[in-house]
């Protein structure tokens, strides 16, 4: 058991060195020059530009030797230091990050969870009959191919545009201040919906044919069968099927709720919804280095989180996996 | 009798078309008797003990009647036939090694499966503990989960939760393949023991190995490619075969019970028919060095001698 916990600790330490280091090699690789981009944005003439440039990269750390930022790098992580942001300068990266959090959060935990939850039932569900089957696998088939960029803008067409219910941009509406105001939190939900419902249909699609597939499947198993052949009602046979059936799909939900931090991309770019996602295509655009590092650190921490999580879920839920845990099998 | 059947005939619906997997079979089994069920691979065996409790597709019904003790099991009915399963008839599978959900632990797994057939476990427990002991297995299994059991304790476990309830007929297929021969004539023995304790009232059992029905069986019927061939008491068909594929068989087996053997039945030249598209008459005419022109028509399963039945036209007419 702990010798078991020792190597998997070693390898996600391994991994979270290496994760750091290509992220830090990243930006700084890319090609461009950020300062320079900032200084062209500002339209200040050339001589000022020259002072401001050496200013800016001393600022920045930009002007030591390579090995040196990589060391002050580690040492700034590790105080909890991510940098200032170039692209909002000159606000720490770490408050542009946790300013952009929570409505991660509040997009993806809600549509995570719930798609999961309703997936694997619906899945389950239509294992069942062939009847339905037949006529509503199709559906998630659809829903789950179909490319996420497409279900977003035509959702955002349909009732942003055409039925003018919901708005398609922002966290809240433009005019309004954070406050604890019925108006300001009515005004979030209505930007939250549209998002948030795209990202729960196409889930929602992966989970229940996850599902379906995986019940199927068991349903088949030899000790289904047995069951049966000894009598056992349909309820206790489809319980274990159930039940054994969900077991990758937690390991699929724990993956999802890793990469929360990441946000969902495309669905914040289309809907301009202010999460990490958004705020990494902003990083990549304005060449923001510490921006970008931190949205990939945010990144790497939550992987490697989750899938920590995963290792301890599955010896608690299979005791298939235990029997490794001795070290004697890998 | 404890089980009379007749004219039973299963086929396997496939998209190819039927498998004639089992013909018009009639036999019937004394109360008590452990009847032996031997053939080459394929040749049915599976197919005739599944379709007694548990007839699935793509398993095809095709007529014929089962009674187990005087009463009609209605084999043709998944849902009508739940009553009968576990209570009167029973089924050790021949993927006993798989049979446990690996997620249960096994006594949370039977205190379950009784639950949801209104049996009550706590009341079974101490009678459960006591098979347990006689399988040589300690109680402590019950608080186990499947994968931390061998083989051969799966198949012993398997063997206790399907005898619980004291089926009539117990149907035990290939209980000892998978086992090592020290083990097959430990679970061999049990299955006796079984019987003699009243666990099930008559057996089934499935093999390729006969020199293990040789052991325990009172009595063995041979199959060939979906066909009754020969059945009678095992003294009788080790000692004195009377169909040309028995005979070709046993001749195959070298020193028969004298010591549990891995041969299988192998011996004999040729290959069984396929059962798609099987010939007409006698299955074995291809392979039979006896074969006439009269076993171009299937020959009856006839009674030749008290407890001796045959379908061999050149048995059949010697002795009638
Ligand atoms: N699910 C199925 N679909 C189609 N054909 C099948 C199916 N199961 C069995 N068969 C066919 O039915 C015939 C009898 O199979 P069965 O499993 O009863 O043989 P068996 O005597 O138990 O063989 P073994 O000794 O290998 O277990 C075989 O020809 C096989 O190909
Ligand atoms: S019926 Fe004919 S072919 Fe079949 S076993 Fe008898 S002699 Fe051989
Ligand atoms: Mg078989």
């Amino acid at each position: 058991m702990n010798r078991y916990f020792t190597r998997k600790i070693l390898i996600y330490a391994l991994t979270f060195f290496l994760a750091v280091t290509i992220d830090w090699m990243i930006p700084r690789f890319m090609p461009g020059d950020p300062i320079q981009n900032m200084l062209s944005r500002a339209n200040v003439n050339a001589d000022a530009a020259q002072v401001m440039y050496t200013y800016y990269a001393h600022a920045f750390q930009l002007d030591l030797p390579i090995w040196q930022q990589y060391l002050n790098f580690w040492g700034a992580l590790f105080r909890g230091d991510l940098g200032i942001s170039i692209y909002l300068f000159p606000t720490p990266v770490a408050k542009v990050l946790m300013r952009a959090v929570p409505y991660d959060l509040f997009l993806l935990l809600p549509a995570i969870l719930l798609s999961w939850w309703a997936g694997n039932n619906f899945g389950a569900f239509a294992a069942r009959s062939k009847w339905l089957d037949n006529t509503v696998s199709p559906i998630g088939y659809i829903l789950s191919a179909t490319p996420y960029m497409w279900l977003g803008i035509f959702l955002a067409w349909l009732l942003g545009i055409v039925l003018n219910i919901f708005p398609i941009a922002g966290a809240y509406s433009f005019d309004l201040q954070p406050s604890f105001s019925w108006k300001f939190i009515g005004s979030v939900l209505q930007h939250w919906f549209l998002p948030f419902f795209s990202l729960f249909l196409v889930m929602f699609g992966g989970w229940a044919i996850g599902m379906r597939n995986m019940v199927i499947y068991e349903l088949e198993a030899d000790y289904s069968h047995y069951l049966e052949a000894l009598g056992a009602p349909q309820r206790l046979v489809r319980k274990y099927a159930f039940q054994n059936g969900i077991l990758p799909q937690i390991t699929g939900l724990a993956l999802q709720l890793g990469v929360i931090v990441a946000g969902a991309l495309v669905t914040e770019v289309v809907f301009s919804y202010p999460g990490i996602g958004y705020l990494l295509l902003a990083a990549i655009q304005n060449q923001d280095y510490f921006l970008i590092q931190g949205c990939f650190l945010f990144i790497i921490i939550g992987v490697l989180i989750a899938n920590f999580a995963i290792d301890i879920i599955y010896i608690l839920v299979d005791p298939r996996t235990r029997r490794g845990m001795t070290g004697e099998t890998a | 009798m404890s089980l009379q059947i007749t004219d039973l005939k299963i086929y396997y619906q496939t998209l190819r078309g039927e498998v004639q997997a089992l013909e018009s079979t009639t036999f019937s089994m004394a109360d008590g008797e452990i009847m032996g069920l031997a053939g080459e691979s394929g040749c049915g065996k599976t197919t005739l003990g599944h379709s007694l409790i548990y007839m699935k597709p793509p398993m095809k019904y095709m007529g014929g009647q089962v009674l187990l003790d005087g009463e009609e099991l209605p084999i043709w009915d998944m849902d009508r036939m739940n009553e009968f399963r576990f209570k009167k008839i029973s089924i050790i599978p021949q993927y006993a090694m798989n049979a446990m959900n690996p997620t249960r632990k096994i006594g949370k797994m039977i205190s379950e499966l009784l639950g949801s057939r209104g049996v009550d476990f706590k009341a079974i427990l101490p009678e459960l503990e006591r098979r347990l002991g006689l399988v040589k297995l300690s109680t402590s299994v019950l608080d186990m989960y499947p994968i931390e059991l061998s083989g051969g304790m799966k198949q012993r476990m398997v063997m206790v939760l399907s005898t619980l309830l004291n089926p009539s007929l117990l149907i035990a297929d290939e209980i000892t393949s998978a086992l090592d021969v020290a083990s097959q004539k430990a679970v061999a023995e049990m299955l006796v023991e079984f019987r003699n304790q009243g666990y099930c009232k008559s057996a089934i059992v499935i093999t390729h190995d006969i020199s293990i029905l040789y052991q325990i069986a009172d009595s063995i019927l041979i199959m060939y490619a979906g066909q009754l061939a020969e059945k009678a008491s095992t003294e009788t068909i080790i000692h004195a075969p009377r169909h040309p594929y028995t005979k070709l068989l046993i001749s195959s087996l070298p020193e028969i019970g004298i010591k549990s053997t891995e041969k299988r039945l192998t011996g004999i030249p040729g290959n069984p028919p396929l059962l798609l598209n099987p010939p007409v008459g006698c299955r074995f005419r291809e392979r039979c060095p006896v074969a006439f022109e009269k076993c171009t028509e299937a020959p009856p399963f006839i009674e030749v001698e008290p407890g001796h039945h045959i379908a061999c036209w050149k048995e059949g007419e010697t002795n009638a």
